[in-house]
């Protein structure tokens, strides 16, 4: 029975926009926090006296601990942004063809 | 009835207490004199949480009940829960210690520690909200043969056991460290416990123990940092000015240090750490608590704010500590601020409570540590044996004939075996060293748990042979490499070399399980195979949708 309803909710055009939209947006949130993790990591591996360094001359901050903070704070802003927009836009969108799907059947 | 034995119970603990104040004064060096402040406060969060337990077990009827609170668990409260869940006494205490004693290779640490949230979050977790009832079992074998349970359930298994022993040693360090308390009783103590919160409140009772430990933990570390921090006016560049002035490691104490020199090694702990998160089975269980995928992306959004701030108050105070603690005669054996630690490297952060509360705020802190033990310890037991009774037993045993109340009840058995099997390793592997443990645990669970889970969730293409394949070759690699490094070859097993020179798997045995569950999958060309390829397509608009998913249609 259910793949009857499966069927209809996929062959909505909604439906792949759902896909596309969400699914583009969460790769890219997810490539940024990959690559700026493990580029950190490489220069953790390979050039560690960088991030020793102070940010500016005779400050107490080094560039590692300060970009490391920053990164702290960028990751949790990017899941704000990721849980705001799923939540929300493509949620409503979720339902709208959750619910044309069950029309349907009537 | 319950509450006779839980009244049964907290006298056992403190006349287990009183008993061991004997002794213990005039044994071993290592424990302490009998912490009262920490022992009543203690007392004090087992009441409240047995009231709780006692609460919860009216709640708890169904399978669901019991195994994910009925999905009634709000995003916020499970965003709690994982934080806590995550937080455990190690994190406190040992990255506080390495903060002390290393810098800032500890805080490089956390960083990969906390960079698998985001990960989960974009990547998994609505998935796995949207295809999961009970365990991530659920999900593999969601179009898989009931084999592919069997064995994400034995790996499941793998890792609940390294993590518990791992946990149960370091609980009896601990608290015959803090409490003044025989080891053997402290394991006792907290086997008793675990098993009393999930046999009988299951996982409403685990949630709100998690929860309430938590807010303690929470509440209680960031105290101690304000009352030391405002001893530096507040002021970063004061604090980072007079630690690098007397910390041994001078002005490189905020540079990375001689942890993570080896490039290799550096990359496979980021790996493991962020992936080995994402295959934690007590960790995926948590998703099934919420409602619905929004529940659930919201559990990551705070779980990952609580995770990322504590993380930050525990750096500042491992560096408040270099001053507080390291500066002062009184915390070190023979007061001699060049040799070692009173109670060993892992009290820093108990020190530091005392130096700047007292007596008062070094026993809510102890007290603290016990609880977070026993929240843990808590999750995994509900997490083995829901593998055990769900997975095993109701799922490929009875092949799902099996009456809710049925499950149950195994499920309870299986926490009391668990409990039992916790209770003797625990003690058996007192004087091991058990370093290598929770690195297994982590290993197993990037290199078998998530490679299996999320080809499942992403890609078509994967049939029941490959995901055996993957799973059980990420399993054995795993086990083989953490087994033939230096950790457990030298060691444990006293040889001269270890064979394998890393001490960190994932960049080696997760590529091996993805390669086995693509070579396996694509030769695959059986009947089943191919219906197994065409059952994806339901599955993903599921996955997608959240439609059918349990819990979200009643």
């Amino acid at each position: 029975m259910s793949s009857v309803i499966y069927e209809r909710l996929r062959r909505n055009p909604k439906f792949d926009e759902l896909v596309q939209k969400r699914g583009s947006f969460a790769r890219t949130l997810a490539a940024i926090v990959l690559i700026i993790f493990y580029g950190f990591f490489m220069l953790v591996a390979f050039n560690p006296k960088v991030l020793g360094q102070p940010i500016a001359e005779g400050s107490m901050w080094a560039i590692g601990y300060t970009v490391e903070m920053g990164m702290f704070v960028f990751f949790w802003i990017l899941t704000f942004i990721y849980v705001r927009r799923a939540n929300g836009e493509f949620d409503d969108l979720t339902a709208e063809i959750i619910k044309e799907a069950q029309k349907e059947t009537k | 009835m319950i509450k006779r034995f839980t009244t049964a119970l907290a006298l056992l603990a403190f006349s287990g207490m009183a008993a061991a104040a004997g002794p213990a004064l005039q044994g071993d060096i290592q424990t302490q004199p009998t912490n009262w402040h920490a022992i009543i406060m203690f007392l004090i969060f087992v009441t409240m949480t047995m009231g709780i337990t006692y609460w919860a077990a009216g709640r708890t009827k169904t399978s669901s009940d019991f195994y994910t609170a009925g999905g009634g668990i709000t995003g916020f409260q499970n965003g709690l829960a994982i934080a806590g869940d995550y937080m455990s006494a190690a994190t406190l205490l040992g990255l506080t210690a390495m903060t002390f004693s290393r810098g800032y290779d500890a805080y490089i640490y956390m960083m990969a520690f906390f960079a698998g949230w985001p990960i989960i979050l974009f990547l998994m977790a609505e998935r796995l909200r949207n295809l999961g009832r009970f365990t991530f079992s659920d999900i593999t074998s969601y179009r898989l043969d009931p084999s592919v349970r069997t064995m994400a359930a034995l790996s499941s298994l793998v890792v609940v056991v390294f993590y518990l022993i791992a946990q149960m040693v370091g609980a009896g360090q601990l608290i015959k460290l803090l409490f003044g308390l025989e080891y053997n009783i402290a394991i006792f103590v907290v086997g008793v416990l675990m098993m009393v919160y999930v046999t009988v409140g299951g996982m409403v009772a685990t949630t709100w123990v998690q929860i309430i430990k938590a807010c303690l933990l929470l509440f209680g570390g960031t105290l101690v940092l304000i009352l030391g921090f405002s001893q530096f006016g507040f002021s970063l560049t004061t604090l980072l000015e007079k630690a690098t002035a007397v910390h041994k490691q001078g002005a490189s104490l905020m540079a990375p240090g001689s942890l993570l020199s080896d490039p290799v090694t550096a990359l496979s702990l980021g790996l493991g750490l962020m992936f080995g998160t994402a295959g934690l089975p007590h960790i995926l269980m948590r998703f099934f608590t919420v409602g619905n995928a929004k529940e659930a992306r919201k559990s990551v959004l705070y779980a990952s704010g609580f995770v990322g701030f504590f993380f930050n108050v525990i750096f500042l105070m491992g560096l408040v500590a270099i001053l507080l603690v390291g500066q002062n005669p009184e915390y070190f054996e023979g007061g001699d601020i060049k040799g070692a630690l009173i109670g060993g490297g892992n009290m820093v952060a108990m020190h530091l409570a005392h130096a700047v509360g007292g007596n008062m705020l070094l026993g809510f802190l102890a007290a603290v540590a016990f609880a977070t033990i026993l929240a843990v310890v808590s999750g995994l037991a509900l997490a083995g044996a829901s593998a055990i009774a769900h997975d095993i037993y109701a799922r490929v045993i009875r092949k799902g004939e099996c009456s809710d109340k049925e499950e149950i009840k195994v499920s309870r058995m299986a926490t009391i075996a668990l409990g039992i099997l916790a209770i003797i390793l625990g003690i058996a592997f007192e004087k091991q060293n058990i370093a290598f443990m929770v690195g297994l645990a982590f290993g197993v669970a990037a290199a078998a748990n998530f490679p299996v889970l999320i080809l499942s969730m992403y890609w078509k293409g994967l049939t029941t042979r490959g995901a055996l394949w993957g799973g059980y070759g990420g399993v054995i690699s795993a086990v083989m490499f953490v087994v033939l490094s230096k950790a457990v070859w030298v060691d444990v097993l006293h040889n001269a070399a270890p064979l394998f020179p890393y001490t960190q798997p994932a960049l080696f045995a997760m590529p091996i399980a993805f390669f086995l569950a693509y070579v396996f999958s694509v030769s695959d060309s059986s009947a089943r195979a191919s219906k197994e390829r065409d059952a994806f397509e339901d599955q993903y608009v599921r996955a997608q949708t959240g439609f059918g998913a349990s819990g979200a249609s009643h």
